[in-house]
């Protein structure tokens, strides 16, 4: 049976359980990264010696664990790629500036257990050779800013963090920065020239890697408060020990933000691949299925950046069974494995965990309107592709939900669509030109009709008034 | 930082209070205006007392975000058609839609100057203003 795994929200809703740094020892807490402070290092068969830092980033490569902001990438690969012989001081970033729509985890960790990120982020920072580090969490999150900065503070008291933490000789600063109100500084990039004071318009890559020039043109690491979680728990158990959880290359545990038609809304920690998106949805540990009467039209699987998938969408999914060879096979939506990898074959993503649910009494066209606003409003308009395509999608979207369509909008949305995507900086073209596509691709019919109904009815319109003036 | 500071004491970020920055900073005063105009959360204007903030995002349109909206601008004498930010004319309320407030799960949320509501229905908002003309 399907059910929750609870490794980083183990006692966030427990009754009684608090932010504060006692509650957080009590429950073990801190104690990673006593473990991670008093490792030693480890002889090699060549005789060299490895260093426990080294030690810490292999474990975390060998742990499998991959970003849970959005991407999906790998962190050790992340962390291996950072540059440790330019001499230049190395920062990290923890990026809470959790606003892509339909995700609502990262808010769970910053207000209920802040401690846990801070003490991932210290055993990351270590790891990584880090003597500052910064916390950037959105604007809107007023309370969870202070909550954050509070939580620092006792950790500095009980020498935590500040200078020669826990006498191990190593010093590190976390300070929290906040944003106001711009999506576009989830983007790391983005993120970082807003960190430097300056509008968050997105770097260009080449030669901006943050692994090399990031802060201050200084190599940086920029991970999600969730992966910064999950190394703590990597420390804690072990990386071959926390590799075991989930499936092979999706390893560990998620928090997938469910939101929209369901019964049930809310944040489900499991195991990842290991709960199906119909199992998310409708079992009675998750979603608890649709309201009465309702039928599922269609799902947006991680954000609603990702492209929407149709209900009773057929996918040729490719499994390795563990004696045999590659086989591909069909798999219907719902049983789709929630994990990076299957819903990459689906031709989506799983970005970051969140799934709306869309039931069969909403409008593609409305839908699709409301999802295109938001990202008129949020591009930052650096490039031209973005900056205008976003914006005539959305007036079109408009014109549509309001009686003014016509037929063709449909093909005209494509169009713009396919000429924003890889034409941009950032990512950002493609997080809204690919809904555009899926959407306007998976239920063209509902778009054309909408609009020669409207068509149709201002034309009657026309001749009836043009008939009456005679 | 310097600016969710000014912002706090003063309401929103004046002109003034741009040249000020920008000369106690060493920049131009044009650095610290693109921030002003990029950034949603700041103001160049002053808003009301109690700013309403509806979440306009998906998730919560889906569960009644615009009725919500719609029952704060006629309850406090808006026009519920007009786009932006609006304020009353006794600057008791500003009331206004906004992106993605990260709560999607306890949908439709508002946000009433730094307080957070969650699964706001018609009643609920009615509770929320009277809890903002008790103060």
């Amino acid at each position: 049976m399907p059910q929750e795994h609870r490794l980083i929200l183990k006692h966030a809703d427990a009754p009684g359980y608090t932010p504060d740094v006692e509650c957080y020892t009590r429950h073990g807490g801190y104690e990673a990264l006593r473990k991670a402070l008093a490792m030693i290092p480890r002889d090699l068969p060549d005789g060299k010696k490895m260093s426990p830092q080294e030690q810490i980033r292999e474990d975390v490569k060998l742990s499998g664990l991959r970003g849970r902001g959005g991407a999906g990438f790998s962190c050790g690969i992340k962390w291996s790629l950072v540059d440790r012989r330019s001499g230049k001081p190395i920062y990290l970033i923890c990026n809470a500036d959790e606003s892509e729509p339909g995700t609502f985890k990262d808010r769970q960790i910053l207000h209920k257990d802040p401690h846990q990120l801070i003490e991932g982020m210290i055993i990351s920072c270590w790891a990584n050779d880090v003597k500052l580090a910064y916390i950037y969490i959105r604007g809107e999150f007023p309370a969870g800013a202070k909550i954050l900065n509070h939580a620092l503070k006792e950790a500095r008291a009980r020498g935590f963090l500040g200078k020669n933490i826990l006498g191990a000789g190593y010093d590190l600063e976390i300070h929290v920065h906040r944003g106001a109100g711009a999506y576009i500084c989830g983007e790391e990039t983005g993120l970082i020239e807003s960190l430097e004071g300056k509008r968050a318009y997105p770097r260009i890559k080449p030669p901006y890697f943050p692994a090399v020039l990031g802060l201050y043109m200084c190599p940086t690491i920029v991970n999600n408060v969730e992966t910064l979680c999950a190394v703590k728990h990597i420390v804690s158990m072990g990386g071959a020990d926390y590799a075991r959880l989930g499936t092979p290359n999706n390893t560990g545990t998620r928090i997938v933000s469910l939101s929209g038609d369901v019964k049930r809304p809310g944040y489900y920690e499991v195991e990842v691949g290991k709960a199906s998106v119909g199992e998310l949805i409708f079992h009675e540990n998750f979603g608890q299925g649709l309201r009465e009467g309702r039928r599922l039209k269609a799902i947006i699987p991680g954000g609603s950046s990702s492209k929407v998938l149709k209900a009773g969408e057929k996918f040729k999914l490719k499994r390795k069974p563990p004696d045999g060879q590659m086989v591909a096979t069909d798999v219907d939506l719902l049983d789709l494995p929630y994990d990076f990898d299957s819903l990459q074959s689906a031709g989506t993503m799983s970005g970051s965990g969140a799934i709306i649910v869309l039931d069969d009494t909403r409008s593609m066209v409305d839908t699709l309107s409301n999802v295109s606003e938001f990202y008129a409003h949020e591009s930052c308009g650096q490039c031209t592709p973005c900056r205008e395509g976003s914006l005539w999608m959305s007036k079109a979207l408009d014109r549509l939900s309001n009686g003014q369509g016509r037929k063709q909008d449909a093909d005209y949305l494509l169009h713009i669509a396919q000429n924003i995507q890889g034409r941009t900086i950032c990512a950002f073209g493609e997080a809204c030109a690919w809904p555009v596509l899926s959407f306007v691709k998976k239920f063209k019919d509902e778009f054309e009709t909408r609009g020669a109904e409207q068509e149709a009815a201002r034309a009657g319109a026309g001749t009836a008034g043009g008939a009456s003036g005679q | 930082m310097f600016l969710h500071a000014l912002q706090e004491h003063f309401g929103f970020i004046s002109k003034d209070a741009v040249e000020w920055t920008a000369s106690k900073l060493g920049l131009q005063p044009i650095n610290v205006h693109e921030l002003v105009t990029f950034y949603p959360m700041f103001r160049q204007e002053p808003l009301g007392r109690h700013q309403i903030k509806v979440c306009r995002t998906l998730s919560c349109a889906l569960a009644g975000a615009h009725q919500v909206r719609t029952f704060f601008c006629k309850r406090v004498g808006l026009d519920p058609h007009k786009h932006g930010p609006q304020t009353t004319s006794d600057g008791h309320y500003t009331v206004e839609f906004v992106e993605c407030l990260a709560s999607c799960g306890t949908a439709p949320v508002v946000m009433v100057n730094e307080t957070f509501h969650e699964q706001v229905t018609v009643e609920k908002a009615e509770q929320i203003l009277a809890g903002c003309r008790a103060t």
